[in-house]
């Protein structure tokens, strides 16, 4: 009794949510709903008696996913306005293919049935004994280890391509090469002058070379010492 | 073991595959959404294949769930890595301004 009204109101709450994910006006609402929509489903797939997916859809999609849809709409600078213009527009077209859709599952849903041998079908009969996560555990280590590997193979996959997406090589900054740091040689930055007993050291002596302009431009004298002010506007 | 019968978990799941589809053609224009709506999707076909799973006992619905939100997952991370290079590239991330950045 009590596990039927959690389904409804799961079920309830679910629909609302993923119906306010599609249509609300701003988008960092619509994420909050998304995570409620899987708070929800995690709470029907209790019901369900699938544990250890219901915790893995809080823990991947909630902590994970929607988190990295909610950096992400609050990372750009967008103007939702200017995106939301031609809903008016694809709202009927929308409507339409969904009722369509809708009427062509629900007549599936209405005609079909389990084969009478379905049960000694099964590939993977659910132990008794164990709890699910174990249960699923045996499962995964044994006969789906392969498949396994491979979605961890997509993950890194996904993890790779998203750091080479995203990475920016910064060509403005200013950060310390260690090694042109350790190949500084002395004589670079330091000019050793011999004076003479009595005579005057000139101006052009001791002074040091001015870098040549080309290579100025390109990078600074004194191996990461060069914070003058003469560079203030390459760094822009 | 359910609580209700495995028509209930359908229904449920066809109505968050629909209000997904809908989205997609609801957000023409906002990528964000429309990966939202994806997740939708997944989320269903997450949702019929546990029902079933749970209905006849068998655990294999669960582990293909499980696939299934890895490579939601991955898909997610992919999806908003190329939005925010878009948004870096065209400064908005309007799907019909894709077509201008065919080589």
């Amino acid at each position: 009794m009590i596990a039927t009204l959690a389904f409804y109101v799961f079920a309830a709450v679910l629909l609302g949510s993923a119906a306010l994910v599609v249509s609300a006006r701003n988008p960092v609402h619509s994420v909050l709903f998304l995570i409620l929509a899987f708070f929800n489903a995690a709470g029907l797939f209790l019901l369900a008696g699938a544990e250890f997916l219901a915790m893995i859809l809080v823990i991947v999609y909630v902590g994970a996913v929607a988190v990295l849809f909610l950096f992400v709409v609050m990372m750009l600078d967008i103007d939702f306005a200017r995106l939301r213009e031609g809903i008016q527009r694809y709202a009927p077209v929308g409507a339409t293919v969904g009722v369509i859709l809708l009427v062509e599952l629900a007549s599936v849903f209405g005609g079909w049935q389990l084969l009478p041998q379905s049960a000694a079908l099964r590939g993977a009969v659910a132990p008794a004994a164990v709890s699910n996560t174990a249960a699923l555990g045996d499962l995964l280590y044994t006969h789906n280890v392969l498949l396994f590997q491979i979605a961890g193979l997509v993950l890194l996959v996904a993890m790779i391509g998203a750091i080479v997406l995203t990475l920016r090589e910064r060509k403005a900054s200013r950060r310390q090469s260690a090694a042109r740091q350790v190949a500084q040689r002395v004589e670079d930055t330091l000019v050793l002058v011999k004076v003479g007993l009595g005579a005057a050291v000139t101006e052009a002596e001791f002074q040091r070379k001015l870098p040549e302009p080309a290579v100025a431009a390109a990078e600074p004298h004194g191996g990461g010492h060069g914070h003058g002010g003469t560079h203030a506007a390459e760094v822009r | 073991m359910l609580p209700v019968s495995l028509g209930h978990y359908l229904a449920v799941s066809a109505v968050l595959l629909v209000l997904g589809v809908f989205g997609i053609f609801l957000n023409r224009k906002n990528v964000i959404v429309i990966l939202m709506s994806i997740e939708l999707i997944l989320l269903a076909v997450n949702l019929n294949l546990v029902a079933f799973s749970a209905t006849l006992g068998d655990l294999a619905g669960q582990i293909f769930a499980m696939f299934v939100l890895t490579v939601a997952a991955a898909e997610a991370a992919i999806g908003l890595a190329i939005v925010v290079v878009y948004f870096r590239n065209r400064g908005s991330i309007e799907v019909e301004d894709v077509t201008l950045m065919k080589g």
